[in-house]
């Protein structure tokens, strides 16, 4: 188990390597945002060349990047050109913010699929199955900014209920955010959740269940979701990924301070050592979350657990 | 003898047998029908309305009409007909989310059917790539190229397909690996047939079913990802009225004029639904293993 792990982190070195490299590569190869950012528009040219030697910007990108790695192993992320803000420092300002829309979103998610996955495999074929199932196309369909701003429109601007946009009122704030997130993630798993709990229905060990009398309620929740259980966790494994790394255009839309705006602003004045950093530091919570992932399957399912246990699984 | 000879012996081939079983999924051909329609829309758009004088040009007067009956949608802060804007949009999410996905998929079609058929290093090497690629967020990266390359339609494209290749690439690859030891390769192998042709001739047009649904669904994905860019700022740039587009400027005044943000959003909505009904139809229709 232990070395298991050692080899699946140690594997991500090699990748953080890639990612750094390349979002630094293009990221740094237009300076001039950050020069006319930080040196104004009517600079000279001799201005411009000398403040183009104080960021160090006049060596060849690979150089920089070089630099740049070397403080990165250090542990320093460097400072951003434009604020001047240490690149961890905000990036940990801003992460829980971000994670708590996101595990807000994922409890939503968890909350509404489940149940709805379920009885849309038990009842397949009626009007509910099918109900469901539109919705839950409608909900892969619906682009999330847009959803975000219908959501501001009807709660927050028409019904009063909800501030619309920032983070002052707590949780009040996260709900608006997490249900808009949430709908995507709801609607995969929802999918998710009905494929697989179709794939097992069938399987004889339900007949056994049921005819030694266990009762329905604990076939259906014990013996086949929990067999149902790993493509869902992979499902729902990779969307806290993508929300954790990505959910810069909902946080835009609710003018949330978390990581993808901060990540979105840099991106805006090609602020190369905030950007880098922060991409960079995603890939990492995102590697993280998927090594996570791949513990839970074990939790869940002896079979995968025996793997561990013998040291090293295929296929990652 | 006669007889049997001019009988005619209907032959099914596989693409037969794939639309006859796509014919019965309601939903797929209502997002067949959709999706063509769209097309033929957009496709014809330049023939309707004349862009200077009837997408961007400006009419005070008339600005900030709710829905009627001549402007079905109302106009927007510069007086322009919303409903001419959001037909005419039609044009440059389509064209957008197809062109993004040809890129991809022509990339991925190169490296997936490499790694997949020629495996051990070269597989090694492009699945090391396209890791570390894919661990990029595909947003973020749209991002960061557009922003080096300029906000433009050909740039969003350009970004939007490089940042698709990571996945692609592996549907490629594992759909090569189902046919790669198949016997026709071997023989196509054993008479002496290039490498390059084989894959061409025999490895690809046996696995194009997972793709195919690759493609149509990676195409609602991509419109939703260049809407969101063009929302954020970094891809098709005002006055051209793109769907994301148009939702940014309508959201700073949501609050007195909303209808200004539900119909842009509503057509990009029922764009990627009929393109993901499609697609789901036609991996039901692909796979019956899968169907149910």
């Amino acid at each position: 188990m232990g070395r298991y792990v050692l080899k699946r982190l140690l594997m991500m070195i090699p990748v953080f390597i890639g990612v750094s490299l390349i979002v630094y590569c293009i990221c740094g190869s237009n300076t001039r945002p950050i020069l006319m950012k930080v040196g104004g528009e009517d600079m000279t040219l001799e201005e411009e060349a000398e403040l183009k030697h104080e960021l160090g910007f006049d060596q060849p990108i690979l150089i920089r990047y070089v630099k740049y790695m070397g403080g990165m192993i250090r542990g320093d992320l460097g400072k951003s050109h434009i604020t001047g803000d240490d690149v961890l420092e905000s990036f940990l300002q801003t992460f829980p913010l971000t994670m708590k829309v996101a595990m807000s979103s994922v409890l939503v998610a968890i909350l509404i699929s489940l149940p709805l996955g379920i009885v849309s495999a038990l009842k397949r074929g009626t009007l509910t199955d099918n109900a469901s199932m539109v919705v839950a196309l409608l909900g892969l369909s619906i682009p999330n900014f847009w959803f975000g701003l219908m959501m501001i429109l009807l709660f927050a601007l028409n019904l009063r209920w909800l501030p619309s946009v920032g983070y002052k009122q707590g949780i009040k704030s996260l709900i608006l955010p997490a249900i808009t997130i949430g709908t995507g993630m709801t609607a995969r798993l929802t999918r998710q959740t009905r494929s697989s709990m179709l794939d097992v229905l069938r399987a004889d060990y339900l007949r056994t269940a049921r005819a030694k009398g266990v009762s329905e309620s604990r076939v259906i929740l014990h013996h086949a979701l929990r067999n149902a259980l790993i493509p869902i966790i992979a499902t729902l494994g990779g969307q806290i990924a993508a929300t954790l790394a990505g959910a810069s255009v909902t946080e835009t839309v609710f003018a949330l301070p978390g990581v993808g705006r901060l990540v979105v602003n840099a991106i805006n004045d090609m602020d190369v050592n905030m950007v880098t950093g922060c991409v960079t530091l995603k890939a990492m919570v995102t590697s993280v979350v998927m090594l996570l992932v791949d513990f839970l399957f074990a939790l869940v399912d002896p079979r995968i657990k025996a793997q561990f246990a013998k040291g090293g699984k295929k296929n990652g | 003898m006669a007889d049997i000879k001019n009988k005619k012996i209907k032959r099914r081939s596989q693409w037969d047998e794939i639309w006859r079983r796509l014919r019965k999924n309601t939903g797929a051909m209502i997002g067949m029908a959709i999706v063509f329609v769209m097309v033929a829309v957009a496709c014809s758009v330049d023939l309707i309305y004349d862009y200077d004088t009837e997408i961007i040009a400006q009419d005070i007067p008339n600005r900030y009409l709710e829905p009627c009956a001549e402007y079905w949608f109302g106009t927007d802060a510069l007086g322009r007909d919303v409903f001419k804007r959001v037909v005419y949009g039609a044009k440059y999410s389509l064209l957008i989310g197809f062109m993004a996905t040809v890129v991809s998929t022509a990339i991925a079609l190169v490296l997936g059917s490499a790694a997949g058929y020629f495996g051990g290093k070269v597989d090694n090497l492009i699945m090391r790539f396209c890791d570390i690629w894919g661990a990029v967020p595909g947003l973020m990266l749209g991002m960061i190229i557009v922003s080096l390359l300029g906000p433009s339609i050909w740039n969003l494209i350009i970004a939007m397909g490089l940042g698709g290749i990571s996945g692609k690439s592996r549907t490629v690859r594992a759909a090569v690996l189902t046919v790669r030891n198949s016997e026709y390769v071997e023989s196509a192998r054993s008479i002496g047939m290039p490498e390059w042709k084989i894959i061409l001739k025999y490895i690809l047009p046996n696995c194009m079913s997972p793709i195919i649904v690759a493609v149509t669904l990676g195409v609602a994905a991509d419109i939703i990802s260049a809407s969101s860019l063009s929302f954020l700022g970094l891809g098709v740039q005002a006055p051209a009225p793109e769907w994301g587009a148009m939702l940014t400027s309508a959201r700073e005044n949501l609050r007195y004029y909303p209808y200004l943000a539900i119909f842009p959003g509503l057509a990009i909505m029922v764009t990627v639904l009929a393109l993901n009904m499609f697609g789901d139809g036609l991996r039901d229709a692909m796979d019956p293993k899968l169907r149910r």
